[in-house]
């Protein structure tokens, strides 16, 4: 076992090739060698896995059919509840919280489709953070420079899937944190619809924009994942009563006929000379030679910005007046400042998204897919505070957002894809769908990766 | 009074009356984001919208 995919593991599991037994004790003395370097996990769920994946070759031996993640192990972002362990969310607070009293609904979806849990990841506390740093439990680092970001706030998530750890994780994106880590670590995410997933079982963060989504090493990966997680649940309000619409089989229909445009104006301005060159990439492969204009793009970032700060300080309200000192100074700040943003432009920006939501799905009356950066620049060093932004010198942790923000602001489905240089670091480009439309932007992601445009190689060393 | 000093002033009464209690250290951080949070909220501001419209969460009972 080296760099595989999921779906190469899977396939060897239920083809009697190889164990799950011995897939699960690879990963754990891969974990312990290279965690090391990495720091993507929090916890390593050793004992569970291994039972697991006992169950499952004696499944396989018995005959009964083996599940589409069959053997495939997996992580979690430490917001996603594991029974029998307290659910930190990047934080030292959450240590005191007792323990989950079951496993969340994704984690038993993707388990029942035959993954292992092989433990949970590092993360920016409470999930407000595009750096993957963490004061507490020590920056995730890039598999591909550990010097450098992973992004965040799924930064464990980006290392170990990345770094070649696991080939699946599972992550959270509020405002950009499935697809900025994705960007920076050189892999492929999928941030869906807004209210497709159940959030159920996870931490939150800020509930009008928080989504759940996969990170992985192929677009097959993705999907195979992504629909074992569709389907109902009521504990989530937010879950928009969809039904599974899986995606997998459509992976290889012709994409000849979708119509995609790359977002001009707000989404070139401030990109780095990377950032626009992976763009182009994608653009010139996917015959988007159309600019499309995303009307009011600051804007609606500005907007997400307002109800993320103010949204986070009500859910930490308590936790600011009783214990300041424990959390990651980074953040306090921020949720400290959210805490005094009036309740009127919290309302503002709620009426702002309904009108910029009419403005933009128009635009998919004219095209399938829209085409963006995920990150204005390569991954920044670790503890870098500061970063050049269309000629300005603007703070690294609340800006490495700016070309994710107003997508996820409206839900929209996006796929992460990534951008190997001739040499140097990764890159991602975002592939944004009309709501529900997860399908286009996947199906768009396996064609760029079946034209080796796109892919998620190991890191050199 | 400068926009900091309104700013210093805001924080210091807004989070004694949501009994937060910060240190002094913390306030220049704080003062950066909040800054930063109320120019956003500016902008969002002075987009102009129609009385009747509605903001995006709908609750339905």
């Amino acid at each position: 076992m080296s760099f595989e995919t999921a779906a190469e593991l899977a396939a060897a599991v239920a083809a009697g090739r190889q164990s799950a037994s011995d897939i699960v004790a690879t990963t754990l003395d891969r974990i312990a060698h290279d965690d090391k370097r990495l720091n993507a996990f929090t916890t390593v769920t050793a004992e569970r896995a291994r039972a697991r994946a006992a169950a499952i070759d004696a499944a396989v031996a018995s005959g009964k059919p083996a599940g589409p993640l069959a053997g495939v192990p997996f992580a979690i972002k430490n917001l996603i509840d594991i029974a029998g362990l307290p659910t930190l969310a990047g934080s030292r607070i959450n240590r005191d919280h007792p323990p989950a009293a079951a496993d969340a609904k994704l984690v038993a979806r993707l388990e029942a489709a035959g993954a292992i849990l092989v433990g949970a990841l590092n993360m920016g506390e409470y999930a407000y953070d595009f750096t993957g740093e963490n004061s507490h439990y020590g920056p995730s680092r890039n598999p591909h420079d550990t010097a450098r970001m992973t992004g965040g706030s799924s930064g464990g998530a980006g290392g170990a899937v990345g770094g070649g750890l696991v080939p699946l994780a599972l992550g959270s994106d509020t405002n950009g944190s499935i697809r900025v880590p994705s960007s920076f670590c050189g892999i492929f995410g999928l941030k869906p619809t807004y209210g497709r997933l159940t959030r159920a079982g996870s931490f939150p963060f800020v509930s009008s924009l928080d989504h759940l989504g996969p990170l992985t090493r192929s677009v097959r990966d993705l999907a195979l994942a992504y629909d074992a997680m569709q389907g109902p649940d009521p504990r989530d309000p937010v879950y928009a009563g969809r039904p599974a619409e899986p995606v997998t089989d459509l992976l290889g229909l012709e994409t000849a006929g979708l119509r995609v445009a790359a977002a001009g104006g707000y989404f070139r301005a401030g990109a780095s000379a990377e950032a626009l060159s992976a763009l182009d990439t994608v653009s010139a492969a996917l015959g988007a030679v159309r600019e499309i204009e995303i009307p009011e793009a600051a804007r609606a970032r500005a907007a997400a910005y307002v109800i993320t700060t103010a949204e986070g300080a009500a859910l930490h309200l308590d936790r600011l007046r009783e214990r300041p000192d424990d959390f990651d100074p980074d953040v306090r700040d921020r949720l400290i400042a959210g805490a005094l943003v009036p309740g009127s432009a919290v309302v503002q920006a709620q009426k702002f998204r309904r009108w910029y939501q009419s403005a933009v799905l128009r635009l998919f009356d004219e095209v399938d897919a829209i085409l963006a950066p995920a990150t204005p620049c390569v991954a920044p060093l670790i503890g870098q505070k500061t970063f050049m932004l269309d000629g300005k010198e603007m703070p690294v942790r609340a800006n490495i957002g700016i070309y994710t923000q107003p997508i996820s602001f409206i839900g929209l489905p996006v796929v992460a894809v990534p951008v190997p240089p001739a040499k140097g670091l990764p890159i991602g480009v975002q592939i944004i769908a009309a709501p529900w439309r997860e399908d286009v932007a996947l199906r768009l992601a396996s064609d760029l990766e079946a034209r080796g445009i796109v892919r998620a190689p190991l890191p050199p060393g | 009074m400068s926009d900091s000093d309104d700013l210093d002033a805001f924080i210091a009464a807004g989070t004694r009356l949501l009994g937060l209690t910060i240190k002094p250290e913390w306030r220049e951080a704080i003062r950066l984001h909040l800054a930063i949070s109320l120019g956003h909220a500016r902008a969002v501001a002075e987009f102009p919208l129609p009385d009747e419209s509605d903001p995006a969460p709908v609750f339905s009972a």
